[in-house]
């Protein structure tokens, strides 16, 4: 791993950004060796480890479809009346972890803070692969995904009738869609320049031919500069109102039914909050141990993690909110079937232990980043991202399958228990994920180095600036 | 900053491959979306061999047999009915008795076979078509299954795709005719053609049917 010298580092001078962002002398040659490092160097045993491990989980995930579309939806643990299950749970808990991505890259670029340049290209890959791992589910779920693929969209079919445009559902596909192009488009965008520098770095002739055709002709001329300057900042404003619409557009999928538990109007801002929440611990989850086996210490510092701690301490505060407001209205609209779901079948019912893990993992967990302490402890941080993300899964389960196993009519009422395909697909995505992962922190730097040498050139222009102040330089 | 593999000419080539992608991927669907509608594609056009050479004009035109003679479930059942040998036989054992071209027929019935017809037309078993409704309520079997009465060997002239259904069911007017006219094959309204339909529809208490569970059951 690149060798970082932390020797003789310089206080930060902005009185904005009090903590260093990148530690260590550094100039862009030591950041083009270590942050190219983890691309060039053959992956060791640690990688190969990962990844064999990553690719058994995909195996689970190839087993787990091929006997659903052998067998069948009936494989699943879905029955009469839990009609959504582990298919539902899973794509809203994997849309809501790429989430943290688009915060990152579209409103932190938008809102100028400094400290997203050494995350975005690693969030904005993990929304990448979070929501191919989502859209397996709604697909698979419809039993027939040859057609679902494009029944889905509207095209001039000879079928002579359209999706059902009133449906959120179909709201959903287009979300999600369009949630994906952008997202891939923003994530490659920021790559180019990284990548133009990966193909004049290679040694071999052939990754020169790879990395040259995506980089694009890529030359760093000005014109490139501000044409890329201008792409960025238009795709961040493209994606700003995706990190609140797609999850809005989840939300809706239950809140626009009549389903006890469902049928709420807080849904869309406490799903978009629960988004972000999930999401900045899923990045916390993986970057934890990434900064540390890929020698990225010294731009992913303790200042980045004190400040993602953050955000999750706030989402995780108004998904808190949200669970508090659910419970008000239940009581307060004095409607018995509200009552019932939220008091008396969550919290004493036959799922009772996923919702109080659930309030637990979301609700008392996040409140140790009070202490700054905790918050800049890596297990401490590292734990308590582990458990947000099983919380957030939990809270899926206990919104889907306990509104649903105590229907209006207790006739209908039945139990959940999820199948070996079940947990197959949902262990498998998590394959999928870390597969698609390791590969690319394999072939593509997993910090913008373009970005985070520019930062550089800022801060040392800035703290320049402020010894030799009144001094003027254009 | 420079690297040797590329040169200008890989500009174009570049921007070749993005033109040749972007329009073999639109090519590729809108070809798609054009195939599906081809004749080719919804088998018409193209007469069905049979078994046995069956000229519907012969007994239609030339003999002015009702298409109930044969196809007699038609008014009653959903399906429109396949003559049994021993309809055939009904005039066959007297006419043309000798003739080889009917020795498929004589060789069912001797052996109480009944003849292996091939399907015109077919639709797939998630739909539930019932003929005696549409019969019934006026729509002629001209209207669906084209000029039998001229054909030498029956071919499949509608395209049988869900919007050929549903231009019909979601304005059926147009397509009736008074009941007893069904088998007429060259039934023309007299008059003025939209008050007609309008007559007939509300005589034969037709309305649109749009339902998913009306044909998908």
């Amino acid at each position: 791993m690149a060798s970082t010298s932390t020797a003789a580092a310089p206080k930060s001078t902005d009185p904005l950004e009090p903590a260093l962002l990148i530690e260590g002398a550094q100039t862009d040659a030591s950041l083009n060796a270590s942050l190219f490092d983890h691309v060039w160097t053959a992956p060791g045993k640690g990688w190969w480890g990962l990844f064999g491990i990553a690719l058994m989980g995909l195996a689970m995930l190839g087993i787990g479809l091929t006997y659903t579309l052998y067998k069948g939806i009936g494989a699943w643990g879905n029955n009469i009346p839990v009609g959504w299950a582990y298919d539902i749970i899973n794509f809203v808990w994997w849309i809501g972890i790429g989430h943290a991505g688009t915060l990152i890259s579209a409103i932190l670029l938008l809102l100028q803070q400094k400290w997203r340049t050494s995350i975005n290209r690693f969030a904005e890959a993990m929304t990448l692969f979070a929501v191919m791992c989502a859209l397996l589910f709604p697909l698979f779920h419809t039993g027939r995904p040859w057609f679902a693929a494009y029944w889905l969209l509207p095209y001039p079919s000879v079928n002579g009738i359209w999706p059902q445009f009133k449906s959120p559902l179909v709201w959903d596909v287009f979300a999600v869609s369009t949630y994906f192009t952008i997202s891939l488009l923003f994530w490659f965008l920021g790559l180019i320049p990284d990548l133009a520098s990966l193909r004049d770095s290679s040694k071999s002739p052939t990754k020169r031919m790879i990395y040259g055709i995506f980089a694009m002709g890529w030359r760093g001329s000005g014109r490139h500069w501000a044409e890329y300057k201008w792409s960025y900042l238009l795709l961040a404003g493209l994606s700003t109102p995706l990190v609140l619409s797609v999850h809005t557009i989840v939300s809706f999928d239950f809140a626009t039914s009549v389903l006890p538990g469902w049928h709420t109007t807080i849904f869309p801002p406490y799903f978009v909050a629960g988004a972000v929440f999930s999401g900045f611990a899923m990045v916390l989850s993986w970057m934890v141990p990434a900064r540390h086996f890929l020698g990225l210490k010294h731009v992913v510092t303790m200042k980045h993690l004190e400040n993602m701690n953050k955000v999750i301490l706030a989402t995780g505060m108004m998904v808190s909110y949200g669970y508090v407001m659910e419970h008000f209205i239940a009581w307060y609209s004095g409607n018995p079937y509200e009552f019932a779901v939220f008091f008396k079948v969550r919290q004493r019912g036959p799922f009772a232990p996923i919702y109080w893990l659930m309030v637990f993992c979301n609700v008392v967990v996040p409140q140790i980043f009070w202490s700054k302490k905790a918050r800049t402890n890596i297990l401490i941080m590292w734990i308590a991202a582990l458990l947000v993300n099983v919380g957030m899964w939990c809270e899926r389960f206990v919104i889907i399958v306990t509104s649903l196993h105590r229907d209006f009519l207790p006739s209908k009422w039945e139990l959940y228990a999820p199948t070996w395909v079940d947990w197959s697909i949902y262990i498998g995505t998590i394959g999928l994920f870390s597969t698609l992962f390791l590969l690319f922190l394999k072939f593509v730097p997993a910090v913008a180095a373009t970005e985070v040498k520019e930062l550089r050139h800022e801060m040392a222009h800035h703290a320049h600036g402020a010894t030799a102040a009144g001094e003027a330089h254009g | 900053m420079s690297s040797l593999i590329f040169r200008p000419k890989h500009n174009t080539l570049a921007r070749l491959t993005l033109v040749v992608l972007a329009a073999g991927g639109g090519g590729t669907v809108a070809g798609l979306f054009l195939w599906v509608r081809t004749p080719y594609a919804r088998n018409m056009q193209a007469p069905i061999e049979q078994p046995l050479q069956f000229d519907h004009r012969h007994h239609t035109r030339d003999e002015g047999i009702d298409c109930r003679y044969c196809h007699n479930s038609v008014e009653k059942s959903a399906f429109a009915g396949i003559p049994p040998t021993q309809l055939c036989m009904n005039c066959h054992s007297q006419v043309w008795n000798k003739s080889a071209i009917l020795d498929p027929v004589r060789k069912s019935f001797i052996e109480d076979k009944p003849m292996v017809w091939n399907r015109v037309y077919k639709v797939p078993e998630f739909v539930y078509f019932n003929h005696s409704i549409h019969v019934n309520k006026g729509v002629g079997c001209v209207t669906c299954h084209g000029r039998v009465d001229t054909m030498a060997a029956v071919e499949k002239v509608s395209t049988l795709t869900m919007s050929w259904c549903l231009d019909c069911h979601r304005s059926p007017e147009m397509n009736l005719r008074p009941v007893e006219e069904v088998t007429n094959m060259t039934w023309e309204p007299q008059g003025d053609p939209v008050e007609v339909a309008r007559v007939l529809a509300e005589k034969n208490n037709v309305h649109t049917r749009t339902s998913c569970t009306t044909c998908h059951r």
